[in-house]
């Protein structure tokens, strides 16, 4: 075992793994952060917790995460290379372990031009690629990224993400490589609304052997509004959503879009069970935490493996 | 070259508000060409301070000289002279242009009257873009001569990240992915394999003021290059 964590544990018992997402809120409101946890309690293997998203100020990830290991969930502790520098994601690494943290999502981290401080300047003195390498040089080989040795490493099972939909595609996989070279050991991938696209993405990785050195977990998020469809293909980039499927919530009619978007999900998540090489997905729900229950019931991840 | 463009007027004038003399020294080469502080910038800024200054019933009397290159000792003699007779010296030059004055006369106010912008092309008249952060490692060799580090918004090493949308960055539909840039002309070139391995952490060589001393031209004296 590399970390130890849950959701690590319940990957290699060869289970289907089944996480969620929970965002920090705009402030010192812990309760909030309570309250959503336990929406997600038990119906989840971890709970990944973002790190400053859509660069929009929010209490930081590893304080969100250390409110979740209060609550007795287990938290996949996200980081950008946006807001830190070498020195500040080492110390984080090490707090963070040291406060039981045992997952880690690394990230590039969206620009700050899309936050709520669009001025501020930018670190990205690392990039994901490198993050995921120096995490990995932290816990295995007990140094600093300088080669300096460390006292007790960090044990982080850990994270990347992927997105098997933006251009060029023949990258997506060649990106993923790159990313499991550098030491991911699971993947959650950016939001699938495109199977046919997601078919294929997965078939390549298969095909080249990625699936046996990392764990994918298929990225969900369930369409609440035609509102939020459209603004899902129109407005955020590297995102696929296929007319169909607008259409398909559309033609839901008034009143029944979230029901249809949670249909959809439920379906997806079914085909992800029996697609090979899918290790889990990864539901995000955003500020939908409270509909997590029923979606787990309803896609039959339920009990969650207690390992 | 390195671009720049005009500070706003305000700005300028406001600097000048205490001086009843001053020196206007435009720079005859990268801001010359980029049309933001050569001899026609400098003559233009002085007819427009002139007549402010006199609509505020506070006249001001404008100096113009515009020297090669103000980052040239060689050429910054031509004002030593000039300079004693002026209360205040505005430089059109770039950032180093006007630190180099402002060292040469250290008893004299020197204000900038351009913001010092990028090291960039000319895609038309007056039309420029970045291409170089000067950053002292260059990868082009290796990005198939578009730098990362600069046309990339993240400065990423390893991309193109998620975010890149169908050939655009993440930030705006108007600004090229560099890094999909980078993947397609790498790949008409069959060298793809130069970022399929991992480029690791760069050792960050610009995050002190840097010092270059050309081989042969070493001595005793100059070698502690930074």
């Amino acid at each position: 075992m590399k970390s130890e964590s849950n959701l690590e544990k319940v990957l290699s018992a060869g289970h289907f793994a089944f996480t969620g997402e929970l965002g920090p809120p705009r402030g010192t409101n812990a309760e909030e952060v309570r309250k959503k946890a336990a929406f997600l309690k038990g119906n989840v293997d971890a709970v990944n917790i973002t790190d400053n998203q859509t660069a929009v100020v929010r209490m930081s990830s590893w304080a969100a995460s250390l409110i979740l290991i209060q609550e007795g969930l287990e938290p996949n502790f996200q980081m950008v290379c946006r807001d830190r520098n070498r020195l500040a994601m080492q110390s984080d690494i090490l707090g963070a372990s040291a406060h039981g943290i045992k997952n880690m999502l690394c990230l590039s981290g969206d620009h700050q031009s899309f936050g709520d401080h669009p001025m501020a300047k930018s670190v990205f003195d690392i990039d994901s690629i490198q993050l995921i390498g120096m995490v990995k040089q932290m816990r295995d080989e007990g140094t600093f990224l300088s080669g300096n040795k460390l006292d007790e490493p960090p044990k982080m099972f850990i994270g990347a993400a992927a997105n098997p939909f933006a251009e060029p595609y023949e990258w997506r996989a060649l990106r993923l490589a790159k990313k499991i070279a550098a030491g991911a050991d699971f993947v959650q991938t950016q939001c699938i609304y495109n199977m046919d696209r997601f078919r294929e993405f997965m078939k390549r990785a298969v095909d080249m052997g990625l699936t046996e050195k990392c764990y994918i977990l298929a990225g969900v998020t369930p369409l609440k509004s035609v509102g939020m469809a459209k603004y899902m293909a129109g407005s955020v980039p590297g995102m696929d959503v296929p007319d169909e499927l607008i259409e398909r919530v559309k033609g839901a009619g008034k009143g029944k879009a979230a029901e249809e978007g949670i249909k959809i999900a439920v379906e997806q998540i079914q085909e992800f069970k029996e697609m090979e090489g899918v290790a889990g997905v990864h539901l995000m729900a955003i500020e939908w935490e409270h509909r997590v229950p029923e979606i787990a019931k309803m896609a039959g991840v339920l009990p969650r493996p207690v390992v | 070259m390195i671009v720049a463009k005009r500070k706003p007027f305000d700005e300028i004038k406001d600097f000048l508000k205490d001086y009843k003399k001053v020196l206007t020294a435009g720079c005859g080469t990268c801001v010359a060409v980029c049309l933001a502080g050569g001899e026609k910038e400098v003559s233009v800024l002085n007819a427009e301070l002139d007549m402010a200054r006199r609509l505020d019933n506070k006249p001001i009397e404008l100096g113009a000289i515009t020297i090669e290159r103000q980052c040239d000792r060689e050429y910054l003699e031509a004002l030593d002279s000039m300079v004693e007779g002026y209360d205040a010296v505005l430089s059109l030059a770039c950032g180093a242009g006007i630190q180099f004055l402002a060292e040469r006369y250290p008893e004299k106010p020197v204000f900038p009257g351009v913001d010092t912008t990028f090291i960039g092309v000319n895609q038309d008249v007056g039309w420029y873009e970045e291409r170089c952060r000067s950053c002292s490692s260059c990868v082009l060799g290796m990005t198939a001569g578009i730098c990362p580090v600069t046309m990339c918004a993240k400065g990423l090493y390893n991309g193109p990240c998620g975010g890149t949308n169908k050939g655009s960055c993440e930030i705006s539909k108007d600004q090229p992915c560099a890094w999909y840039m980078i993947y397609e002309r790498l790949s008409k070139q069959n060298r793809l394999d130069n970022i399929l391995k991992i480029t690791p952490v760069q050792d960050w060589q610009n995050q002190k003021p840097r010092t270059v001393i050309q081989p042969g031209y070493k001595t005793s004296e100059n070698s502690a290059e930074k």
